[in-house]
């Protein structure tokens, strides 16, 4: 027998009993910085392509919705900092050995370039949103400058796109304190993640159907792309050392096994698969499930990850101490 | 990007499980020095057991931030607001840098940090820096009832912690990190 207990008591709020110091608002920004990524990939590459007749969705009106989703996904990951007035160090310094540093360069590099984008391509794909701007001084100056500046900006848009997605990984997997998480494979997973859910958007928001399905093409190569690196994820943890062994049991058997396996791998990758694999027998409406369940996928993918990778650790004591039973304690006695 | 080449003096806290009771009065008296608030802790004593009965052997262990030579929580901080003291192995953090983003905590393998409330700096251990300076011994170990606690400078070969480092068995916990904890447990 080998017990290790806590036994005086701590209760740090969000580290005990296990560690839960990030929610939804950073599965959120992970899977909103994802999806940009993906949106002005996709965008740019189309571009670049001069794809303008047979993408005409890609290459005029999608690159306005990536400053959108990263602006919210902006937002939650400022919700969660815990003294939020001090959000403006992040710009005073830059630490080569902080993933989170570089991320906030490089999100400061991917806004010019999907604003650009964006505002490149709005006469064409947002006449009334173009029309108002040029009523405001110097719009018609800046519309002018950023079409001039279209194919530089959709060329930038790749590598960085590139970046943010395989930031939002690294992010992650730098911390060999949490098992779970430390795997180089993680930057990768979520980098085709993001183009995936970039591809799925753009499928389900396209018009022309030769268009639809150049995205659901490239989705479904995405995806299998995809699966095969959840495999080899799994595969990394389940032949790891003790730490790994115990991340792995977590979605083999444990408390994690039917979000990631049903939730995410069935619903968010298989059924997609099969649905856009058998697409063209015509299953009519039923296809435009597929982007859907793709996009919840992306987002389960990022939640699973954040919650269980916490939760995984090299220590093994348990905490004997429990806040909320010595609360029931108190109101008890305090009663009449 | 080698931090312990700049780190002139290494301070270790070595403490003798063998007579350590676990009674908690280093809790008590961090939570007093420090001005801890109600709830959160920056030390605490774990109790291990092992064996079968009635073969059982237990250990008592204060433990606290290992203020670590290799740590991954200066690393992984993206405003410099973790840092190493003085040159020393002493790992602390500016509140005025601090932005509450956690990836100190989330880097840490012995969950030693917390959030400080209500501003939401996060806070840890500091082995008492501020009595270092004056050449006292952390409140932890000035405290301790069985003197089972003992600090000094781990480089210097006649301290007392580098001497009974050279004549005990001794431990670190999960040296297998890479973090280079400096807080030994005498066995």
């Amino acid at each position: 027998m080998r017990e290790e207990l806590l036994v005086t008591l701590r209760h740090n709020p969000h580290v005990d009993p296990v560690l839960s110091i990030w929610g939804w608002e950073i599965s959120i920004y992970l899977f909103l910085g994802g999806l940009t990524a993906g949106l002005m990939f996709f965008a740019g590459l189309l571009t670049l392509l001069r794809k303008d007749r047979t993408a005409p969705f890609a290459t005029t009106r999608l690159a306005l919705i990536a400053p959108l989703v990263l602006s919210v996904g902006m937002t939650t990951l400022f919700l969660d900092l815990e003294y939020k007035l001090h959000v403006f160090r992040f710009y005073l310094t830059l630490r080569p050995s902080s993933p989170m540093s570089w991320g906030s360069w490089i999100l400061i590099l991917v806004y010019p370039v999907i604003i650009v984008q964006a505002l490149s391509t709005l006469r064409r794909g947002w006449p009334r949103l173009a029309a108002w701007l040029e009523r405001l001084p110097l719009g018609r100056w800046l519309l002018d400058l950023c079409e001039r500046l279209r194919r530089p900006a959709a060329a930038a848009a790749l590598p960085v796109g590139v970046a943010l997605a395989i930031y939002t990984g690294i992010l992650l997997s730098a911390f060999a304190a949490r098992p779970f998480w430390n795997t180089g494979l993680l930057g990768v997973l979520f980098l085709v993640s993001g183009l995936s859910t970039g591809a799925a958007l753009a499928a389900l928001l396209a018009r022309e159907p030769a268009e639809r399905r150049w995205f659901v093409r490239t989705d479904l190569g995405l995806i299998l792309v995809e699966m095969l690196i959840v495999g080899l994820l799994v595969i990394n943890l389940a032949t790891g050392a003790r730490p790994q062994l115990e991340a792995a049991r977590h979605i083999l058997g444990g408390d994690y096994t039917l979000a990631f396996w049903i939730l995410f791998f069935t619903v968010g990758l298989a059924v997609p698969v099969l649905i856009e694999a058998f697409e063209p027998l015509g299953l009519g409406r039923v296809a435009m499930l597929a982007p859907v369940l793709v996009l919840v996928g992306g987002y389960v993918l990022r939640d699973v990850t954040v919650r269980l990778g916490q939760e995984t650790t090299w220590i093994d004591y348990t905490s004997e101490y429990d806040a909320a039973l010595l609360q029931r304690v108190e109101t008890r006695s305090a009663g009449p | 990007m080698d931090a312990r080449k700049a780190m002139t003096v290494r301070y270790a806290m070595v403490i003798d499980t063998r007579t350590c009771i676990g009674c908690g009065d280093c809790v008590v008296a961090c939570k007093t020095e420090n001005k801890v608030p109600a709830g959160l802790n920056r030390d605490w004593v774990v109790e291990l057991t092992e064996g079968t009965y009635p073969n059982l052997r237990t250990e008592f262990r204060s433990e606290r931030c290992n203020h670590c030579s290799h740590a991954t929580c200066v690393y992984m901080c993206p405003t410099g607001a973790s840092h190493h003291w003085r040159d020393t192995n002493i790992v602390l953090v500016d509140p005025a840098k601090c932005t509450g983003c956690k990836a100190c905590i989330a880097a840490c393998p012995y969950d030693a940090r917390l959030i400080m409330h209500p501003q939401g700096y996060i806070d840890k251990c500091t082995f008492c820096h501020h009595r270092v300076a004056k050449g006292l011994d952390p409140a932890c170990v000035a405290t301790c009832p069985t003197r089972c606690m003992h600090f000094g400078v781990l480089d210097d070969p006649d301290s007392r912690v580098s001497r009974l480092l050279r004549t005990r068995k001794w431990k670190t916990l999960q040296p297998e990190t890479g973090n280079e904890p400096n807080v030994y447990y005498l066995l």
